[in-house]
């Protein structure tokens, strides 16, 4: 067992380091004064040449790379012009709602597509199946900010029920916190939802055809034990792992969602950024984000153990 | 003398022939719903010009912000005034949403398709190279490890801002973040491929080894690669109109689906039409591509379909 977790930890390494490759060339493999682009429109000639300097834009790629890549492990991302701050302070700011968001969206998709994709499988070729089905494929057609102002114009302007936009932080009381973050929470929860409730079917339905849900039945067990205890634990694993890979899509629907209901995370801090052409926040958040999804598809891994005791490394 | 149509007779007579490959798509149920609708958003693509639109970026200060359905009437050069219905409103530079949503299908489905092919040419060879050059297998799957750990939009945000917004960069920002998987997926059927006895007897003959590639392998990576490249399309086209909505995308001179949305944003509460009718088509669009997928998918690559 500790084998396996300290091979999978190194097995990691290899995959990081090349998305800090990837990050690394894609600004200097363009035409453009990599030094010029991290300074963004407004910089100043010294401190185009102040970043020179720091980078070693005068060394060899190579030299540069481990300049660049010392830094990182230091957690020094650079500076900001834009913003005038260090990357590091800026993306420690914004990290709280973006955090209060993606576990919400979480918690309510696994909550949501569950049972729905048990009740499908369950349901097998019946109407329930098809409707769940075709409610999968309609989450991962529309895109994700239409569903965000369908949603704030159903509850919030026409009902108003819950407030448009904003974000309240949860020292300021649950309440306030809670109710801003139920819209954005369904909004970005849509394609999750399609995503697991899919795979979760699937997965059931591969299950309830073992030997031993016959048994199970066999024995007089009533169909929820059936399907939960018997079946649901030995199709969790495709289920985890699947929420483990959307994270990808919970990431990108993060910068949608957050622009669409105006709260002030990292995913709104990626379009500012953008917008503003602040190269050194970009690349940060690129690899930050790309860390996370790594660490959390590491640690979905590790957790296969738990859930089939089977599996022994 | 038995000839060779007498051979196929009786052959055909004991094992019924298979319905073609066109012939089972034309019949599944989801393939017929999406192409319909494909093809309707086709017409509507190609014929945008005959639909009644004006200029799609023609600005007009004295309608800006009007509801759907109502009247305009301009005056022209020589004094006569023209009366039109603005279907789908205005926005607020007093654009006609009918003719931006019309001649926004143009460019939203050719960024999707364009940066499809650029993904899937080039995952292609990528993948043709890694999964046949063994030496280069290590190096060229650990890069694609690292892109594949780089969330999609998050490397299309970050090229976009890299190589400014414009039509050609925002098709390249769209389509570098999908060549991983095409590569992976070639990749992986390269390596079945290649034990195949025909790939032996071609080595065997001293075939050399970029006609092996394109004659022997290639064409078998063909199906799978199809319905791959269906569902980039659709995905394509979906994150085109989100980094356009983000307004990091095409630049709101060239109408899509998402720049209209942007332009909707800021008055969205009293004007939901900008978003509203550019939404509805981009998720049709998007929905039908995917229908489509899922019908290539069950019909051309059996195998893959029992997975998901």
């Amino acid at each position: 067992m500790l084998m396996f977790v300290a091979r999978r930890l190194l097995a990691t390494i290899p995959v990081l380091a090349m998305v800090a490759v990837f990050v690394f060339l894609m600004l200097r493999l363009t035409p453009a004064d990599p030094a010029a682009i991290l300074a963004g429109d407004n910089a100043t000639t010294e401190q185009v040449a102040q970043i020179r300097a720091k980078l070693g834009l005068d060394q060899p790629l190579l030299t540069q790379f481990a300049i660049w890549g010392g830094r990182l492990l230091h957690g020094d991302f650079g500076e900001s012009f834009f913003f005038k701050k260090t990357v590091a302070e800026l993306i420690a700011q914004r990290l709280e709602p973006t955090l209060a968001l993606a576990t919400a969206t979480i918690l309510l998709s696994i909550l949501i597509a569950v049972p729905l994709g048990v009740i499908a499988a369950y349901r097998h070729e019946t109407w329930v199946d098809r409707f769940v089905m075709a409610l999968s494929v309609f989450g991962f057609s529309v895109p994700v900010f239409v569903i965000g102002y369908l949603l704030i114009y159903v509850f919030a302007i026409t009902l108003g029920w819950l407030p448009v936009q904003g974000y309240r932080s949860i020292t300021q009381g649950f309440w306030p916190f809670f109710e801003r973050l139920i819209l954005p929470a369904s909004t970005l929860s849509v394609i999750y939802v399609a995503l697991i409730a899919r795979i979760t079917r699937a997965s059931m339905l591969e299950v309830m055809n073992e030997d031993y849900i016959r048994t199970a039945r066999a024995k007089g067990l009533s169909d929820r034990v059936v399907l939960i205890r018997h079946g649901l634990r030995t199709a969790a694993i495709p289920i985890v792992t699947v929420i483990g890979i959307g994270i990808a899509l919970l990431i990108g629907g993060v910068v949608v969602t957050e622009s669409v209901y105006g709260i002030p995370g990292i995913g709104r801090l990626t379009v500012d950024a953008v917008l503003a052409r602040d190269f050194p926040t970009i690349q940060a958040v690129v690899l930050l984000f790309s860390f996370v999804y790594v660490l959390v598809n590491l640690l979905i891994d590790l957790a296969y153990v738990l859930l089939d005791p089977r599996i022994r490394y | 003398m038995t000839t060779l149509s007498d051979i196929r007779e009786q052959v055909e007579a004991v094992a019924p022939s298979r319905p073609s490959t066109i012939r089972r798509l034309s019949r599944h149920p989801s393939v017929l719903f999406g192409g319909v609708i494909l093809l309707i958003l086709l017409a509507i693509a190609i014929a945008a010009p005959f639909l009644g639109t004006v200029a799609p970026s023609a600005i007009d200060p004295s309608s800006r912000n009007k509801k759907p359905g109502v009247e305009l009437s301009t005056r022209q050069a020589d004094g006569t005034k023209v009366t039109r219905t603005a279907w789908m409103g205005t926005d607020s530079l007093g654009r006609d949403v009918y003719s931006r949503v019309l001649y926004g299908t143009r460019v939203s489905l050719a960024v999707g398709v364009a940066a499809t092919i650029i993904s899937v040419s080039i995952g292609l060879t990528i993948g043709l190279l890694a999964g046949y050059v063994r030496w280069l297998d290590g190096v060229v799957m650990r890069f694609m490890d690292g892109m594949m750990a780089i969330p999609g939009i998050l490397l299309a945000i970050a090229l976009v801002s890299l190589w400014g917004a414009g039509l050609s960069t925002v098709i390249l920002a769209v389509a570098i973040p999908e060549i991983p998987r095409v590569v992976r997926l070639v990749r992986s059927l390269v390596l079945t491929i290649r034990e195949e006895p025909y790939v032996e007897a071609a080595v065997a003959l001293g075939t050399p080894m970029p006609l092996i590639l394109l004659r022997h392998i290639m064409p078998n990576t063909f199906a799978p690669l199809i319905v791959q490249g269906t569902f980039i399309c659709a995905s394509a086209i979906l994150v085109e109109a989100l980094l356009s909505f983000l307004g990091i995308g095409i630049p709101p001179e060239i109408p899509t689906w998402g720049n209209i949305m942007a332009e909707g944003r800021a008055l969205f509460r009293v004007f939901p039409h900008n978003i509203l009718f550019p939404g509805i088509f981009l998720s049709l669009a998007v929905l039908a591509i995917n229908v489509i997928g899922d019908g290539l998918r069950d019909t051309l690559d059996p195998r893959m379909s029992k997975r998901i």
